[in-house]
């Protein structure tokens, strides 16, 4: 009977987990393209419409990925056929299953057990999301290289050195974090930052480890070929990188790959940095301001405020990576390997050696 | 098969990982064959060759590649072993101490020593 | 159940590790290695070693294989220009050797191994960094010093070139 519980739970939560991913892709991508129209000065898309309603061109997307399924599905003569297949699925699969280890609310109550709202609270957290991230420069090299087409190999060997270059920096800059909150496990790195530091502010992560954000951050945005790292598509030079020649439904897998990257990032900065679901000052009982005031709140409200909190966070740093790709212009790619080795790798090094001083101040102190 | 299925720890976040591998995996395959499913096909030689701005490709792909993505490669791997090396003891960081603190040093001063090599060397610059 | 997930995830890895070396295509290779290294993981998680099995997958399936598939473009020999493996004498020699190795092993796991079932935690990423950063202190610190020729030596072979 328990068996029961745990299967539906267990299936229940990968099922929220990948509808909320998903559904964020189309959601992102009208995002993306509106933000642009208005940052540039123009409307956007506007034209497609069910039953009369636009929605503000919400419903593109949705008619860019039908028209994409129906398009000839193609491969160009000379490329290895096997391997251009599989280019699309190494790219997606572990796009998908990053998300599992976020928390995504505080743990609940349901008929008696107490039930994690996340898909999988692993004692190996963090370093599951570099496992599985990891494998999606797989799909890069495969396609750049299948294609047999120089544009597409010069692509796919620029983004695979450039993602390998950064995720260096990404392991290395949440060391710091990682020291503070003595844990890997996110559910427990969420938890820490709803303690207060000196009674007054919240202990969010990018209060505890301001550098650290700023390292992470930046190569958040390098991994997920975002600009002003984009170089692997810099269309101005090798027209489109690694999925010049792939067309039809196969290179709409390559761009909602990038999408779910872009929200999983999103979500991991606000986990880690920015309390996940933690809203500053609300216990389980309400909220707590550091004064004395208090002000019950029931417990409902307070579970959806903290789920609230966490969508919102997910949606503004979501909105940062389009926000950025507007605003900021493309770097050369020896520029982009110089700050990701001379400049991200001692920085994140001294970052964990400050952290270790500080830590041992205040341990041998105390 | 009931005693095997009441054998599956469900609870096991590890069977979520599973259950979401094997659903990634196959969504995965699904939408490529989806794609070629529903797409039609008419071959056309031109169509069907490799991108070159609209005109006749002019060299071959298979070039090679510079050596310098392959010491990319193995820089990497050194420094994906050292922060792999590193979580450990950053989860333990406040237990050990300032031994702790010394031991790391130490291995990353040793590391350091392979970067600051490269950086002289030249391997780290891209013109 | 366990026993089960560890023959398939068995039967995987070995499946994987001979198409490895029986497949013309080095990229093929490639491809299977990352799909035995998985089901190794994979094997590693059923005995509760978690932290290995991350490792395995972020140090071995992402950067070893990552240098592989580099290394294969860097040659980037043309598919008609492959060499063709044949079985020779020597190589017939390697899989008599295999032969013995894997009968040797069986009669050592039988012999000497009581497969216990591991605590929950032994595994976690603090027991491990425990027992690396006190009794086995000394392999750790030694491990950089490895990595640290692995550096000088591939900078050493292509310097020529940068």
């Amino acid at each position: 009977m328990s068996g029961l519980f745990d299967l539906v739970v267990s299936v229940a939560r990968v099922a929220v987990m990948l509808a909320f991913t998903l559904s964020l892709v189309p959601i992102f991508v009208w995002a993306e393209r509106k933000g642009a129209a208005y940052i540039q000065d123009r409307r956007g898309p506007n034209r497609a419409r069910i039953l009369g309603l636009t929605l503000g061109g919400l419903f593109h997307p949705l008619a860019d990925a039908l028209k994409l399924l129906f398009k000839e599905d193609f491969i160009p003569d000379g490329a290895h056929r096997l391997f251009y297949q599989m280019a699309p699925m190494f790219a997606l699969a572990p796009a998908l299953m990053t998300f599992a280890v976020i928390p995504f609310g505080p743990p609940v109550e349901i008929a008696g057990r107490v039930v994690a709202l996340q898909v999988a609270d692993l004692n190996v957290g963090i370093l599951y999301i570099f496992a599985i991230s990891g494998m999606s420069v797989y799909g890069v090299i495969l396609a750049g290289w299948a294609s047999n087409s120089k544009y597409p190999l010069l692509g796919g060997l620029r983004a695979s050195a450039q993602m390998i270059s950064y995720e260096v920096a990404l392991g290395l800059s949440i060391i710091g974090l990682v020291m503070v909150f003595r844990s890997v496990r996110l559910s427990e790195i969420v938890a820490s930052q709803g303690t207060l530091l000196w009674g007054i502010v919240p202990k969010w992560g990018v209060f505890v480890q301001p550098l650290g954000f700023l390292l992470f951050l930046v190569a958040v945005f390098a991994e997920a070929n975002r600009t002003p790292f984009d170089l692997p598509e810099g269309e101005s030079e090798i027209v489109a990188g690694f999925h010049t020649e792939y067309g039809s439904f196969k290179f709409s897998i390559f761009f909602m790959a990038e999408y779910i990257h872009m929200v999983v990032g999103a979500a991991l900065i606000a986990t880690l940095f920015f309390g996940g679901w933690q809203v500053p000052y609300l216990a389980d009982s309400g909220f707590l301001l550091p004064g004395g005031l208090a002000l019950g709140l029931p417990g409902a409200l307070v579970f959806f405020l903290r789920i609230g909190a966490f969508v919102g966070k997910v949606f503004f740093f979501a909105w940062l990576f389009i926000w950025v790709r507007w605003t900021i212009p493309r770097f050369r790619y020896d520029q982009v390997m110089r700050l990701g080795w001379k400049v991200l790798l001692p920085l994140s090094l001294a970052n964990i050696f400050v952290t270790g001083l500080v830590l041992l101040l205040i341990d041998g102190g105390a | 098969m009931a005693n095997l299925v009441s054998s599956i720890q469900f609870a096991d976040p590890y069977f979520s990982v599973l259950l979401l591998l094997i659903i990634a995996v196959g969504m995965s395959v699904g939408f490529v064959f989806l794609s070629q499913a529903l797409g039609p096909r008419k071959y056309d030689r031109i169509k069907y060759s490799v991108y070159e701005c609209g005109v006749d490709p002019f060299t071959s792909a298979s070039v090679r590649v510079s050596v310098k993505f392959y010491l990319v490669a193995l820089l990497f791997l050194l420094f994906d072993l050292e922060t792999a090396f590193l979580y450990p003891w950053a989860v333990l960081f406040r237990d050990l101490g300032l031994f702790g603190f010394i031991e790391m040093t130490i291995f990353v001063g040793i590391l350091l020593v392979g970067l600051v090599y490269a950086w002289k060397k030249g391997a780290l610059d891209w013109q | 159940m366990e026993p089960i997930l560890f023959i398939v995830f068995g039967a995987i890895a070995v499946g994987g590790a001979i198409m490895v070396v029986t497949r013309r295509h080095p990229m093929s290779s490639a491809l299977f290695l990352i799909l035995t290294l998985f089901a190794v993981a994979a094997l590693f998680v059923l005995r509760q070693a978690h932290f290995l099995a991350a490792i395995q997958v972020i140090v071995y399936a992402g950067a070893v294989v990552v240098l592989f598939i580099f290394v294969i473009m860097l040659i980037n020999v043309p598919e008609n220009k492959l060499p063709l493996e044949r079985l020779t004498g020597f190589r017939f020699l390697g899989i008599m050797v295999a032969g013995l190795f894997i009968l040797e092993a069986a009669l050592v796991a039988r012999r000497f191994a009581t497969p216990g079932t591991p605590t929950a935690d032994s595994g976690s990423v603090e027991a491990v960094g425990r027992a690396l950063f006190t009794d086995y202190l000394l392999a750790f610190e030694v491990t950089s010093v490895l990595l640290l020729a692995a550096v000088i030596g591939a900078i050493a072979l292509a310097k020529k070139r940068i």
